[in-house]
């Protein structure tokens, strides 16, 4: 509070995001916001598994054996000891007949018939195996049939010496392949918290002039800290939001051990690029909060709110594509583009914060959409108080005429 | 503002001072150079049609929004902001957040003015004990009736004690019953020195409650000062009952004499009552009755703002007392 009395702008918008944030917390609709972005990933993730599972049983292909029984066993035999080796390189092996002396048998007709759970299959003797199949399944287990069918005839290697394994960091191509991953995948985890978080501040500016209470507020305390207060209370409702995501993918992780796909290091390396993600996603959400504030604060009606909403989302969604763009095409007059318009710039970087060292820049675009936003804060506050608050038969005139009216001009 | 030895604040003569206030919707000006003097512990009333611009007024005044031409002072202060923390307001469309429990209401609405949550939660409390609704403190604005929850959010308006309290049409939407309740409120705030202010369309109100009016029609204020004085516009009503139906003394009577019934109905003409009397007198008029009676607040809001202001105030009563 200042020296006579009055709350200052931040004093007041802390009383508007105090209540914001409580109201929210304690709202049922926070626990389906929180739960709402796992549901996809649990689903998804589920799907994955059991397609994977199907996948895995039903279509890991297999290499059949028609050979006569000391033949088929020795090829059995000579794989079991080759796979310790080998790995994966080999196919698995399957006794689909096991044939007398002199038995005649045709593995294309058994093939065709599909009477046998194989990809191909090997017929003749070790030392003189035939292996039929599809041009593509024979040119890639011909070499591991020889392979097997030396090892049953004794010809394999007597011994495998031990290799030392040194590991390296990718070349610089797979490096920036990498990283450029790594940027798109933070840019589109960025994008959606965004655009999800702004659609619901804008519901709640709604839901205010829906409870009357607006004039309070702007009786009060100036309009600049409502707009503050409701956005930094949005902004701490999504970082508990985020904390608990974040939990839950932790947990998720634990338990799936090495299974997860790990994104490649960004250049600024992890704990700093994780700070970068939060800052920028602060900045892209109030940028973006406090366009969807002003909209809202002008429009009467939820319809004219999800009228105007609609191509500002599309805007957004124009300018993410940019972001996107721009991060393949590093130093071009498309990045600069993204960096310097304001609701590109956390966009665009965050993803070059994947794949550039240098961390002053980051100072400047954070220092940038901070004045950006403090801008779109007053306006918006100015628009709603020219726009909004006013009564009599020009108030009720201008209702009929819709938003695009009120947002001319008036006449002096 | 000026302040005393110990650092107070000292209270201004006026509470309220706007000099030719405009403003301009669209080309439709809902105000126009509207001029206000509201002294300091005053009820003052701003008496108008629906439409006039009483809350256009208000709302600059409040700060809400900005004047387009004019100046204003509140408590001194230039930027009404600067003293929000001694001004209390009730818009004329009422409104809470409907989760909130009624003293958690009360306390945020303190809040926005500078006072301690603790202390509004406390204070919100003890309002809420004093009018009756003490049951109701822990309930949520939506379990209570409108009624209940106009008068919580009349509460909120009080609870940091401000200095201003203003009303949009404050009796709007109450019956006859919280309509007196709260015209006894805004006596006991005057009685304490809080200057009240308060718009509306029902003269009466005004009437009985106000210390000075400003009536406004059109966006302009054809008049603001002591009610007496607005009544003192038009001149006293002379009621005259005689036995004699006509005969010399008739000369006596102004040109605007009209008769109802057994009554001579004229204005107290400007030579005063005495020369009237001693004509009625000696021309053997035989007086049976003869009253004067001063112009009420209605009489003179015709004259002062014209009859088709006048008819749109008649009008919105009607509606409000439909309602």
């Amino acid at each position: 509070m200042n020296a006579n009395g009055r709350l200052s702008t931040w004093a007041a918008a802390l009383v508007i995001a105090r209540r914001d944030f409580a109201a929210i917390i304690l709202s049922r609709s926070f626990i389906f916001f929180l739960l709402g972005p796992l549901f996809p990933v649990l689903i998804g993730g589920f799907a994955g598994g059991i397609g994977q599972r199907v996948q895995a049983s039903a279509s890991q292909p297999v290499l059949g054996i028609a050979m006569e029984q000391k033949d088929a066993a020795a090829m059995l035999a000579a794989r079991d000891a080759l796979a310790p080796h080998v790995g994966d390189a080999l196919p698995d092996l399957v006794v689909v007949k096991t044939l007398r002396r002199g038995e005649a048998f045709n593995p294309q007709a058994t093939l065709a018939a599909r009477q046998a759970n194989a990809s191909a299959i090997v017929t003749g003797t070790p030392a003189a195996p035939a292996l039929t199949g599809t041009a593509e399944q024979i040119g890639d287990w011909q070499g591991p049939v020889s392979m097997i069918a030396a090892q049953a005839l004794g010809q394999g290697p007597a011994a495998y010496p031990p290799v030392t394994l040194a590991a390296m960091a990718t070349n610089t191509a797979q490096q920036r392949h990498g990283q450029v991953l790594t940027a798109q995948a933070a840019q589109l985890l960025l994008f959606l918290l965004t655009m999800l978080l702004a659609g619901m501040v804008l519901s709640n500016l709604v839901e205010e002039k829906g409870n009357k209470i607006i004039e309070v507020l702007a009786a009060a305390i100036p309009m600049d800290a409502v707009f503050l207060g409701k956005l930094f209370a949005m902004l701490a409702v999504s970082f508990v939001g985020i904390a608990v995501w974040a939990g839950a993918y932790g947990l998720f992780a634990i338990a799936a051990g090495d299974a997860l796909p790990s994104l490649p290091e960004p250049a600024v390396g992890w704990s700093l690029f994780v700070m970068l993600g939060i800052a920028y996603f602060s900045m892209a959400y109030l940028l973006i909060g406090a366009l969807f504030l002003t909209i809202g604060s002008m429009a009467t009606t939820v319809r004219e709110v999800q009228t105007l909403s609609m191509p500002v989302t599309f805007v957004q969604l124009v300018f993410f594509f940019i972001a996107s763009f721009a991060l393949t095409a590093p130093g071009t007059i498309w990045e600069w583009t993204a960096i310097a318009v304001p609701f590109s710039s956390p966009f665009a970087m965050l993803a070059r914060a994947a794949q550039d060292p240098a961390v002053w820049p980051h100072v400047a675009a954070l220092a940038w959409q901070g004045l950006c936003i403090g801008l779109l804060i007053r306006i918006g506050a100015r628009l709603f108080r020219k726009l909004v608050m006013k009564s009599g038969p020009a108030g009720r005139v201008s209702k009929k005429r819709g938003l695009l009216a009120r947002l001319r001009p008036a006449r002096a | 503002m000026a302040g005393n030895a110990s650092g107070q604040v000292l209270a201004p003569e006026l509470a309220i001072e706007a000099r030719g206030l405009v403003k301009r919707f669209d080309g439709f000006t809902a105000v126009d150079g509207v001029d206000l003097s509201v002294p300091a512990g005053a009820i003052y009333g701003i008496l108008g049609p629906n439409g006039a611009g009483k809350t256009t007024t208000l709302r600059m005044l409040l700060g809400i929004i900005e004047p387009d031409g004019g100046t204003r002072r509140i408590l001194g202060a230039e930027r009404p902001h600067d003293v929000a923390h001694a001004i209390g307001y009730l818009p004329e469309e009422r409104g809470l957040y409907p989760a909130m429990k009624a003293y958690e209401a009360i306390a945020f609405v303190g809040a926005l003015r500078g006072l301690p949550l603790a202390e509004g939660r406390k204070r919100g409390k003890a309002l809420l004990e004093e009018h009756g609704l003490g049951y109701a403190a822990d309930r949520q604005i939506r379990q209570l009736s409108k009624g209940m929850a106009q008068q919580v959010q009349l509460l909120g308006t009080l609870v940091h004690e401000p200095r201003l309290v203003i009303f949009d049409e404050p009796f709007s939407g109450l019956d006859a019953l919280n309509q007196g309740k709260l015209e006894r409120m805004i006596r006991a705030l005057a009685e304490k020195g809080t200057t009240v202010i308060f718009s509306t369309h029902v003269i009466a109100h005004a009437e009985r409650l106000c210390d000075e009016v400003a009536i406004i029609a059109g966006g302009k204020v054809p008049f603001a000062g002591p009610v007496d004085v607005a009544r003192d516009r038009i001149r006293p009503q002379v009621r005259l009952e005689t036995r004699a139906s006509d005969g010399p003394w008739r000369r006596a009577l102004p040109q605007d004499a009209r008769r109802e019934g057994n009554f001579w109905l004229f204005s107290l003409p400007e030579t005063g009552v005495e020369p009237l009397l001693r004509a009625l007198i000696e021309g053997e008029a035989g007086i049976l009755s003869l009253s004067i009676e001063r112009a009420g607040l209605h009489d003179a809001f015709v004259a002062i703002a014209g009859e088709a202001a006048a008819r749109a105030l008649e009008e919105n009563e009607g509606e409000e007392a439909a309602r």
